[in-house]
């Protein structure tokens, strides 16, 4: 059989799509039942969850607390380079946690305190609306959620947070961690990471660890319940945000 | 042949190469793999599915697990007989099968594959 | 056609050689950097993007910069860049490998990029920037070898090569178009979020892809018998001052609204760049040689005397790439990494090894673009004779 050069370059194309369809079929196929899953029952539900941290009841040793006990279970590992610290929660001094609502003339009082910054998990937030691949996502109940599987460490999203809550893994951490917690995961070198308020303790039942050590200066509830703790207070005394003018609606409020 | 040299020396060092993985291990059969339970999972008698899925499918199952507790919010697994698990690698698998050298890697070694779990999951310290 | 980029002089394969190794030298290198994580390069948690996302930032303007050769000769028919419209598309073809491989290197696991595809994300420029810079490689791939191969049998190219030409020529703006929307809808960076980014984007493009091509065809006619033509090097010439100029404008008009509304947040960022900002001034004599190079060369390139002579001329081109490749490729990332959201200073300066891996990827564009000369110039070389 006579067959010239294109003839069989068009058959062999052909061919080779031929091989696509079956893996195209799996890609649509449907996926199976979810009888086979459920949420815990001790899970605690909300539509909205919200922090808020009490800078009266504030202190230096409260918030070392808070930071270890966070730190601590989630096996964020203490890099000593700054460069390429990885912190999911710390503190900073007030000029610097609210860059935009300081002013020269603020009481020693307020100069001095320690201001504990995480991420606020927002509302509108930035950081979901530019990653390429979904790795970060708004949860329903409003908790920006790390799926460390699918990051790709193209690091867009610490471009577009406004309050630097993220951190990334410049290198693999383990060694860098003091003492392993087995009951969770580290990370590898290559993504992202970044406080999540405990999500895997809420859907057990369970405070996030910085409300838990902060002997009630920080509270936590959800913001879309009228008779939570959050609201009461939030009612109560006054409250400012981290950037409250970009729009990002942080889910942290801070009671000065 | 034109060039025939070129292109016998060529397709010869080219078969050597593609039949490398045949002719090398020429003799030396390696040992089906065979994993070893722990009392505590010899204790369980199952896994959360039947043993024969697990085997073939446990990878769909641990991806299928991770999407449905990080991106859904699920986080209890009811297993073929009723059971009900916590999805977690490192929690629950990891607890029963504590023994991932003489588990996980046995299989794993023999098929020559590196899954990168561990690089995050952190593996039971085992007693040497 | 590619049988040509096989057969050359021993100057040819002395430059493909030389590109190859530097290649080599920043692939080893990027593997360590694959072992290791990206802790060998001097990004930090402030400044997390730096000189390999730097370089993709300013490529992209030389890949779009090809349509300013393309543009009037398609769309206007001026023949005068008849000769060098497949200098442009092959220009295009190498930055975009560039900025490809630039991304690449740049992720923290490069091995899953293929997420961005499986799991596409409308909303995310960078899903955007993705298909567009793909579509665009293609495009020029394409277009090119078409017209090269029709000119070379002498026959029109067919009129689907047209039609892919005058499509390139409107998607070009949209690669860096996409690349500035990077930047500027992020809320927390002040540095980049203004309309005038884009344009920006658009302006220095215009004036650094042409001044590449018009250094590769001083080159090119010095080196082999191929000659673009006295008049199409003047026209990129004229066509270069006008877009350096607005560029330098553009920024003028940054400087004023910036400076003249005062706000601490948004002035920052200038200060740090051009006086340093609480002791921290390492990006400072830069930024100076950029700006007051720029300045000079907009002079020096409205003196026709100087656009007509092709020594000064050559001299301008290299000036406008450096100028801008310092504002792009330096000044913008940085600048809008430093101060960080919470006003505090951290420094960045890429590692020797950092430097390295980028010139390896320079390194790879060159020499694809050398290939790519290679054949476009042989042909015509042949066609000529």
């Amino acid at each position: 059989m006579r067959i010239n050069r294109r003839k069989f370059l068009k058959i062999a194309s052909i061919s080779v799509l031929g091989f696509g369809v079956k893996p195209t079929i799996d890609l649509f196929a449907g996926h199976e039942a979810k009888a086979k899953i459920k949420q815990s029952p001790k899970a605690l539900r909300a539509k909205r969850w919200a922090m808020v941290i009490d800078l009266r009841k504030m202190n230096e040793e409260i918030a070392k607390k808070c930071i270890e006990a966070c730190h601590r279970f989630h096996n964020v590992p203490h890099i000593p380079d700054k460069k390429r610290e990885i912190k999911w929660i710390w503190t900073e001094p007030f000029e610097h946690a609210f860059p935009g609502q300081s002013h020269e003339f603020l009481g020693t009082e307020l100069i001095e305190k320690p201001v504990l910054v995480l991420c606020n998990n927002c509302d509108n937030p930035p950081c979901v609306q530019v990653c390429p691949t979904k790795a970060t996502f708004k949860r329903e109940d409003g908790i920006v959620m790390m799926d460390m599987h699918r990051c790709i460490g193209c690091r867009f999203c610490m471009a577009a947070c406004p309050y630097g809550s993220r951190s990334f893994n410049w290198m693999d951490p383990r060694p860098y961690i003091e003492k392993e917690n087995p009951e969770y995961p580290t990370r590898e070198k290559g993504v992202v990471e970044k406080c999540d308020f405990c999500a895997e303790r809420l859907d057990k039942g369970l405070m996030p660890l910085c409300v838990e050590a902060s002997e009630g200066a920080i509270i936590f509830g959800d913001l879309e319940d009228p008779e939570s703790e959050v609201r009461r207070v939030l009612r109560e005394r006054y409250s400012i945000q981290r950037k409250p003018e970009l729009g990002t609606g942080p889910s942290i409020f801070y009671l000065i | 042949m034109y060039d025939g040299g070129k292109i016998l020396t060529g397709l010869v060092i080219g078969i050597a190469l593609l039949t490398f993985p045949l002719w090398y291990n020429l003799g030396k059969a390696a040992k089906v793999a065979e994993p070893k339970l722990t009392p505590k999972a010899e204790q369980a008698k199952y896994c959360v599915e039947p043993k024969e899925y697990m085997v073939a499918e446990h990878m769909a199952l641990l991806d299928k697990w991770r999407n449905w507790v990080v991106r859904d919010g699920y986080r209890v697994y009811v297993g073929f007989n009723g059971k009900e698990y916590d999805m977690s690698l490192q929690n629950t698998c990891m607890d029963c099968h504590s023994n991932k050298k003489k588990f996980c890697d046995e299989c794993h070694n023999y098929a020559g594959v590196k899954p990168y779990c561990w690089t995050c999951h952190l593996e039971p310290k085992e007693e040497e | 056609m590619f049988e040509k980029a096989l057969q050359g002089s021993r100057k040819y394969w002395a430059l493909v050689c030389f590109l190859a190794a530097l290649v080599g030298l920043g692939f080893i290198l990027f593997l360590w950097q694959l072992k290791v994580g990206l802790k060998i390069t001097g990004m930090s948690r402030d400044v997390s993007w730096g000189f390999y996302i730097a370089q993709f930032t300013y490529l992209v303007g030389v890949a779009a910069g090809g349509v300013m050769v393309a543009l009037p000769c398609y769309f206007h028919n001026y023949k005068v860049f008849g000769r060098i419209t497949v200098l442009g598309e092959f220009l295009a073809v190498a930055a975009i490998v560039m900025c490809l491989l630039f991304i690449i290197i740049d992720l923290g696991k490069p091995m899953r990029c293929l997420n961005v595809l499986l799991h596409p994300t409308p909303n995310s420029i960078l899903f955007w920037d993705m298909v567009v810079l793909n579509v665009y490689l293609l495009l020029n791939l394409i277009v090119g070898w078409m017209a090269l191969e029709s000119e070379r049998y002498e026959v029109p190219p067919p009129k689907w090569v047209k039609f892919l030409a005058y499509f390139s020529v409107v998607w070009a703006p949209c690669i860096h178009i996409v690349t500035a929307f990077i930047y500027c809808g992020l809320p927390g960076r002040h540095f980049w979020l203004t309309a005038i980014m884009a344009p920006r984007f658009l302006a220095s493009a215009f004036a650094a892809g042409p001044s590449f091509i018009v250094l590769f065809c001083l080159i090119i006619r010095k080196f082999t018998k191929f000659d673009p033509g006295k008049q199409a090097i003047q026209t990129l010439g004229k066509i270069i001052t006008y877009t350096i100029i607005i560029n330098f404008c553009f920024f003028l008009f940054e400087v004023f609204t910036t400076f003249y509304s005062q706000i601490p947040e948004h002035m920052n960022h200038f200060k740090y760049l051009f006086v340093g900002l609480k002791g921290h001034a390492k990006l400072v004599p830069w930024m100076w040689v950029s700006l007051i190079g720029m300045f000079i060369v907009c002079i020096l390139l409205a003196i026709p005397a100087i656009r007509r002579n092709e020594g000064s001329l050559a001299f301008c081109c290299v000036l406008v790439i450096v100028t801008t490749w310092i504002d792009k490729g330096l000044g913008l990332v940085t600048g809008g990494f430093v101060p960080n959201p919470l006003e505090e200073i951290t420094e960045y300066w890429p590692t020797v090894p950092e430097a390295l891996i980028t010139l390896g990827v320079w390194a790879t564009g060159f020499l694809v673009l050398t290939i790519l000369y290679k054949v476009a110039i042989s042909i015509n070389e042949e066609l000529g004779e």
